[in-house]
């Protein structure tokens, strides 16, 4: 099936005043095959866009889990032409679109315009990359939008008023809010510093905001929901789950029950 | 303040000849509140640089302004205002450090022109680290190097392994320690590989009274135990790194990932030429007093500069702390000698430069050693201070545009070097340090006579005995 792209999910979501449900797995954790599962029993419960990360040996922004993650997955023998294989193949059995989360040097290896175009070429449609920041972004913004690739940017609390405005202007398939000064990972609950962030994000834009970093309960969602997020990110949560289950089967059922308790607890 | 240099370069690092005894700080820290943390500060690039027209240095001047100055040389932008030498450099991190990277950059540059700052830095420098570091003219290493004929070329150490700590690293930690007490920041995190530069930046958080955590990768930790212990002894907490390969390069993830969290309290003390802007230009600035005190030594001794510069590059402070000063002047020759490990064809080993491709890493683009999936590799180098996979921005710029050259020794070479100027000087070297040592049977063959050749004798060899037991026969 062809799936639409991030904006369109969020412009037909919003219409049926829903708030979207986007997790978060690390690409061949334990392996690449449950890693297709995975994205099926994400895509079957209910998710409205899934971000696939990329494996990478020094992810900056990265917490424990999601570190211990990627570096499971490397041991593995995971890259990323076998990640392209695996998407070539599962994508077109997903009804939600996917968002690829990558650190920099692996596309700068390959070369942004080879990059964009192989990722294009497997149904992917949005990318994330948190360590390029707003002045780097010029080649990325450019080969994106030539291959149809929707370039999600990040915005944090530390991000001043000025440039924060001029992130969401750049930003394409929506708006990245990380809601804490921090790396990756469940914290025991969301700071409210994201309800004013998400205030003054949405005074500058009419694009939809999704929060990431550290939401993990239904509790939070239902609080990040109510404060006007357009979609809400899960990631560490989900990886934990998968990665440290006794069995891929084991870790897909846990993966299945947490898609279920957080999407119940959003409108 | 009087200064006796005649150098036309940078007045960031003023050298003075009087004595001025400061026994407590005459700084006035409530001046830079404005420089802690404010979420309402202005963000867009152009409008958070401070102009500062009292910085004489045109390398660290913004596009604008250098365009202005008139004196002839060819001026590199280095860096520009986005913090690129070249299309090297950047600040490649996570959106959360963006404002703390804009306000670190002010601050150095409103400081770099501060009297009060400049004051009590040259003093900490002067008796607490003990600069200025002699210029050695090494007799025997001289001799070894004459030719059949009695020709050959005059070799001079700059003696670093004589300050306090014994290395270079110690300019760089008591700046930015002052820096950070500057900014408000009580506490102070940084990265470690051998150690030295745990050590260093222990040692100015003891003597600043900072609360210190060191990132050391838990292999190191094993390998260098000695370090571990002196750095806890200083009052530092040093926290193992058991992600990725265990070394310096994940010990230098986890700072960044420490920073990307308590970026508001903290200031991360990097220990190189490397990382995001405006680190390179501040780290280098900081070691470039290396340079300024050799050309003065230069002239006092031979009435000349020095031809050949030649110093070890890891991550690449000490050789940029050297070369800054002379990078403009032509006629002298800047060598970087990187580790070969095992061998450059032996997959074992640290030569960036020779071997690396151009990606991003820990905020830098710039030369790296990776795999074929754009995967940081783990280098090897028998000194723990050079087996970075990545190296300075600014010195994958002056190889590009061929200004300065990098060459490679392997651990074997090191080792002989090692033993060799312990023998014929009585000086031991650092491991990392014996590889530019090393160099100098590969150059001064090829240098005419009388050449002038300035080592940077970067750290003493103390710390390396037990590595070097299990290789060295004596």
């Amino acid at each position: 099936m062809e799936t639409v792209g991030l904006s369109e999910t969020f412009t037909r979501l919003k219409k049926q005043g829903k708030v979207a449900f986007i997790p978060y797995i690390t690409a061949g954790d334990p392996d690449l095959s449950t890693t297709a599962e995975a994205l099926k029993v994400l895509d079957s419960c209910g998710s409205d866009i899934i971000e696939l990360g990329v494996p990478y040996s020094d992810p900056l922004a990265d917490g424990p889990v999601i570190q211990a993650a990627a570096t499971r997955s490397l041991a593995k023998g995971t890259n990323f032409d076998a990640i392209i294989s695996m998407l070539k193949e599962v994508v077109p059995q997903l009804s939600c679109p996917i968002a690829l989360f990558t650190y920099y040097n692996p596309i700068l290896k390959r070369g942004t315009e080879r990059f964009m175009s192989t990722i294009r070429d497997c149904g992917v449609h949005g990318l994330v990359v948190p360590d390029v920041p707003l002045e780097e972004t010029k080649t990325l913004r450019m080969e994106a939008k030539n291959n149809g690739i929707e370039l999600v940017l990040l915005t944090t609390p530390t991000t001043p008023t000025n440039r924060m405005k001029a992130i969401v202007d750049a930003s394409e398939g929506f708006v990245y809010l990380v809601s804490s000064v921090g790396v990756t990972g469940a914290r025991a609950s969301v700071s409210d510093k994201v309800q004013t962030l998400l205030q003054e994000i949405k005074e500058a834009t009419t694009k939809p905001v999704a929060v990431g970093f550290g939401i993990s309960k239904p509790e939070h969602v239902k609080q990040v929901a109510g404060w006007g997020a357009d979609g809400v990110i899960v990631g560490s949560a989900m990886v934990k789950l998968l990665g440290e289950a006794n069995s891929p089967q084991e870790g897909l059922k846990e993966l299945e029950n947490l898609t279920n308790s957080l999407k119940s607890a959003l409108p | 303040m009087a200064s006796s240099i005649t150098s036309s370069s940078s007045r960031l690092f003023p050298i003075t000849r009087e004595s001025q005894p400061t026994s407590h700080s005459t700084l006035n820290f409530s001046k830079f509140a404005s420089f802690s943390s404010s979420s309402s500060a202005s963000g867009s690039k152009t409008s958070s640089y401070i102009s500062c027209s009292l910085t004489r240095d045109p390398s660290v001047l913004p596009l604008e302004e250098q365009s202005k100055l008139s004196n002839g040389s060819v001026l590199f932008q280095r860096p520009d205002s986005l913090g690129r030498f070249g299309k090297f450099g950047g600040k490649y991190v996570p959106e959360t450090l963006i404002n703390a990277l804009t306000e670190l950059e002010a601050a150095f540059h409103s400081l770099s022109a501060d009297e009060d700052f400049q004051k009590e830095l040259a003093g900490i420098l002067r008796d607490y680290v003990g600069r200025e570091s002699p210029l050695y003219f090494a007799e025997r290493l001289t001799e070894h190097y004459k030719r059949a004929n009695g020709e050959g070329p005059q070799i001079y150490l700059k003696r670093e392994d004589l300050n306090h700590t014994g290395a270079h690293k110690i300019n760089n930690a008591v700046a930015q320690a002052l820096l950070a007490k500057c900014l408000g920041k009580k506490r102070i995190i940084a990265e470690t590989g051998a150690g030295q530069h745990g050590v260093a930046t222990a040692t100015v958080c003891a003597r600043f009274g900072l609360e210190c955590i060191v990132y050391m990768g838990a292999q190191d930790m094993e390998r260098q135990a000695l370090n571990v212990f002196r750095m806890r002894l200083l009052g530092a907490e040093v926290r193992p790194v058991h992600s990725g390969t265990a070394t310096l390069k994940d010990a230098t993830s986890e700072a960044i990932r420490d920073w990307v969290t308590n970026v508001e309290t903290t200031h991360y003390i990097l220990g190189s030429v490397a990382g995001p802007h405006p680190y390179p230009m501040m780290v280098r600035e900081f070691h470039a007093v290396i340079g300024k005190e050799t050309r003065k030594q230069a002239l006092e001794k031979w009435g000349g500069k020095p031809d050949v510069l030649i110093a070890c590059v890891g991550g690449g402070s000490n050789a940029m702390g050297l070369f800054h000063e002379f990078v403009d002047d032509k006629d002298v020759r800047l060598i970087g000698v990187e580790a070969a490990g095992f061998g450059l064809d032996s997959g074992k080993h640290a030569a960036t430069l020779t071997k690396g491709e151009v990606g991003v890493l820990h905020g830098a683009m710039s030369y790296l050693l990776q795999d074929d999936d754009g995967q940081i590799i783990e280098p090897h180098s028998i000194s723990a201070g050079l087996d970075y996979p990545g190296v300075g921005p600014e010195h994958s710029f002056l190889k590009d545009i061929g200004r300065a050259e990098y060459y490679s020794i392997t651990d074997e070479e090191a080792l002989e070097a090692f033993k060799r100027v312990s023998r014929l000087e009585g000086i031991i070297p650092a491991l990392e340090t014996s590889h530019a040592l090393a160099y100098l049977e590969k150059v001064c063959p090829t240098l005419p006579n009388g050449a002038k050749v300035v080592v940077n004798f970067s750290g003493r060899g103390d710390k390396d005995v037990h590595t070097a037991i299990k290789y060295l026969k004596v």
